[in-house]
């Protein structure tokens, strides 16, 4: 227990000393003082309103590292998650903004929608997969592009706001499908936020979301079959799990989740679809689950770290850094991650088979050569 | 038992197959020059249909060659890594890096220096994709991934200490390329200069014309022969070399056993570790080769340049089968497509989708033959819903978004309906360790 307690941690230990000590190197390399800069980094991070943002960036990165991760645990691979959630996002604003709802109906109707798009479109790959033995990387790579081309085609075209001619971008959201800032119950626990700063609600979605996939993969049969099919599908199928009808549950699940994630987005930040939506929360999500070792735990505390290394960053110029270190340092970590828990995983392995070795030899030793028979 | 069931003699074989046409025994290079005039011949009858000559000029066809280039160097880098059995997603990054280097190099030593720094570049993205799967086993998917992540932020690292404040660069742009690459056009057939004589252009003149069939060919006769740049004919010369590096030399024949089963590679003494790193690094350098063609062509590196061209040289590697000629074709595709909405007007764009419409039709009567009624049902679908926007695009106009995803629309329908003709190789995707018996 204890060793593999060392195990677990000591993969993400080693990527974030070689992940700072590369941006470190490249901070020498342009002729900066490493340490000047991660003061001004730590401190950029150092305050309510820092955390707030990094809180509110750290919600849909979570969700989305959540859908991602659901497909990955069954070994297949979501990169399309990018896709589903604009698709979702683009249908659920110009359905939101086309209704007049009550304010938690609304909110709960935008929603239902982006989900349900979303995983729609991600029933494309999962039939095509099961259907058809297309890879999912390759079909899910191909819709993203064409995801991108028929969002921007509806909001150049049907779902334009033909009050704002010059900018493509659907209707605002009525106030009834906003989600409520934080900042209110907090106060009634006694935390008070500066007057500027937003605690956005979605938050709470992101935690129940959390709480829902752990006990969805952990504690349900559904779950268990999900990781049985992603760790030895051999082993799913003879225990009697339809490998088909599992590949099609989980990618449309993983892609329900994806639409979920850009609600926080669309309905605690923008209220509509447009350019300024943003693009990459797909890959941030795919970065975060790979960090996170497709652990809701381990994700959330990637999604913080990701977060906050945006903010931090943005502490930078001022000392005269490029704020671009902290895109290294992001990109830097993934990478040591990924290889560190790769290293980490085979250097178990090879410890347990020598332990196993060396008890096997110790039992042998101990017991008479008569007795072993008996 | 064993008697009946072996397989009979070749030419018994060919008797007895029903499906085995002249065309399989004709030479090599009958078939694709069939599929071409074929090809030329459907969009001929297009353009009269939909009453829109420009679709098929010269000019289409020679901003087509053009925007071919760099998904044929992608689709190239991919082909080297995926021959050694190592799946490339970071094809994009590697583009990224590739036209950030050719931005730099192109701004201090101007366009040919950029061509070398743009293929090493890319070559270092490969370095790094090979050193983490091949050294240490990580998941392919996940590495090529992580290089994409990397690729935009390394480079907007490195604009922020080397481009911005200098000269007219910025954080999202270089300083423009001292010089542009010299352009060349066949002199007798397509106009171009023979020792400073104005030789006369008969393709442009048959393009003019435009007759059925033969000023289509002499159009995309005139986008091999006019106005080259030099960087375009290495991408197209790249093609043949690849193939010949690949498939009619040792070192090919080397890197190509890789893919398919390293173990016996292995025990027949091939290096497998040291070739897969070569497979990749060249794959890098090719896709870098890529980056710099965009860069070279707009004289400056631009950030998000590269627009996903790694994804279509991916596409249009599937689409090819892994195979040289198969990319070229997919990849002329995708850029005919792309060049038909840079051009004026909207009839050309609109062309297409009724010709998506044509070629559906055909394949869902070629299906039906076949008693693949799903699949031709398929067809119809989509070519009704082709359709569909053609007739709605007369009223509306067309969107150049719709246009965009042709490449990936394409390559997902060959997946799907084609899948059980592609081969990749074999042990594409998987780790290798010495000592596998895989």
């Amino acid at each position: 227990m204890r060793r593999r307690l060392v195990y677990a941690l000591a993969a993400p230990v080693l990527a974030g000393v070689a992940a700072l000590t590369i941006s470190a190197i490249a901070l020498l390399a342009i002729g900066e003082n490493p340490l000047d800069a991660f003061r001004a980094m730590w401190e950029s991070v150092n305050s309510a309103d820092s955390v707030t943002t990094i809180i509110n960036t750290a919600a849909p990165y979570y969700v989305m590292g959540l859908a991602v991760a659901l497909s990955f645990k069954m070994g297949l691979f979501n990169i399309g998650a990018d896709g589903q959630f604009r698709l979702g996002a683009v249908v659920a604003a110009a359905a939101g903004a086309a209704v007049t709802l009550p304010a938690p109906i609304h909110v709960l109707y935008v929603i239902l929608v982006a989900m349900a798009v979303a995983g729609a479109y991600a029933a494309i790959p999962g039939a095509l997969k099961v259907t058809r033995g297309v890879n999912e990387v390759v079909a899910t790579i191909m819709l993203n592009f064409i995801a991108t081309g028929i969002t921007a085609y509806l909001i150049a075209t049907h779902f334009r706001d033909p009050k704002i001619p010059e900018q493509a971008q659907t209707k605002p959201l009525p106030k009834s499908a906003w989600l409520p800032a934080l900042n209110r119950p907090l106060r009634w626990f006694g935390y008070h936020l500066p007057s500027q700063t937003v605690m956005q609600g979605f938050l709470i979605v992101a935690i129940l979301t959390g709480v829902g996939f752990f006990l969805l993969v952990y504690k349900t049969r559904f779950g268990f079959d999900l990781r049985t099919s992603g760790a030895n599908p051999r082993a799913a199928l003879s225990s009697g799990v339809n490998p088909n009808a599992m590949i099609m549950k989980t990618i449309i699940l993983s892609g329900a989740l994806a639409g979920l994630a850009g609600m926080g987005p669309l309905l605690s930040d923008l209220h509509l679809y447009g350019d300024i939506f943003p693009t990459a929360l797909g890959f941030t999500g795919i970065a975060v689950a790979l960090l996170g070792r497709n652990h809701p735990g381990g994700i959330a505390l990637a999604a913080v770290v990701w977060a906050g290394i945006e903010q931090a960053a943005r502490g930078l110029p001022a000392v005269g850094v490029p704020q671009e270190i902290g895109k290294i340092l992001q990109g830097t970590l993934l990478l040591a991650a990924v290889v560190a828990f790769e290293v980490v995983r085979r250097y178990g392995q090879a410890a347990q088979v020598r332990d196993a070795a060396a008890k096997a030899e110790a039992l042998h030793r101990n017991v008479p050569l008569g007795m072993a028979a008996t | 038992m064993t008697a009946t069931t072996s397989p009979p003699s070749n030419a018994l074989n060919n008797a007895f197959d029903r499906t085995r046409t002249a065309l399989d025994d004709s030479p090599p290079y009958v078939r694709p020059l069939l599929y071409a005039f074929g090809g030329l011949a459907v969009l001929s009858i297009v353009r009269i249909i939909a009453g829109a000559p420009e679709m098929t000029a010269g000019t289409t066809f020679i901003a087509a060659i053009a925007a071919m280039s760099p998904i044929v160097f992608a689709a190239l880098g991919g082909l080297f890594s995926e021959r050694v059995g190592v799946v490339n997603i970071g094809l994009e990054g590697m583009m990224i890096l590739g036209t950030w280097f050719a931005g730099w190099a192109g701004w201090h030593w101007g366009p040919w220096a950029a061509v070398v720094a743009g293929a090493f570049g890319g070559a270092l993205g490969g370095l790094l994709l090979a050193f983490v799967t091949v050294t240490f086993g990580v998941d392919q998917i996940v590495a090529g991934i992580a290089i994409n992540l990397i690729a935009p932020g390394v480079t907007r690292f490195l604009s922020s200490e080397l481009f911005v404040g200098r000269a007219d660069g910025s954080i999202t742009s270089s300083p423009a390329m001292s010089g542009t690459v010299q352009r060349f056009t066949f002199p007798f057939i397509a106009g171009g200069s023979f020792f400073g004589w104005h030789t006369p252009d008969p393709l442009g003149w048959l393009d003019k014309r435009r007759w059925f069939l033969v000023s289509d060919i002499a159009a995309l006769g005139r986008g091999f022969t006019t106005s080259l740049a030099f960087t375009t004919i290495l991408a197209l010369v790249m093609l043949p070399v690849s193939g010949y590096v690949l498939w009619r030399t040792r070192f090919g024949l080397r890197l190509r056993s890789i893919g398919e089963k390293p173990s016996a590679a292995d025990s027949l003494g091939v290096a497998v570790y040291r070739m897969k790193y070569i497979g990749v690094t060249i794959g890098g350098a090719l896709a870098g080769l890529g980056g710099a063609w965009l860069a070279i062509d707009v004289r400056a590196y631009n950030q998000d340049q590269t627009a996903g061209r790694g994804f279509q040289g991916l596409a249009a590697l599937i689409f090819g089968n892994w195979r040289p000629a198969g990319i070229g074709a997919g990849a002329g595709v995708f850029a005919f497509a792309q060049s038909l909405t840079q051009r004026a007007g909207t009839a050309p764009v609109r062309a297409l989708f009724l010709l998506a419409m044509l070629i559906a039709v055909v394949l869902a009567v070629f299906l039906f033959a076949r008693h693949r009624l799903p699949q031709a049902f398929g067809a119809i679908v989509i070519g009704g819903l082709a359709y569909l926007y053609y007739l709605s695009s007369k009223k509306h106009g067309v969107n150049n978004q719709i246009v965009f995803i042709t490449p990936y629309v394409v390559t997902l329908l060959v997946l799907t309906f084609a899948s059980q003709h592609l081969r990749p190789p074999a042990a594409e995707g998987r780790p290798w360790r010495k000592g596998d018996i895989t």
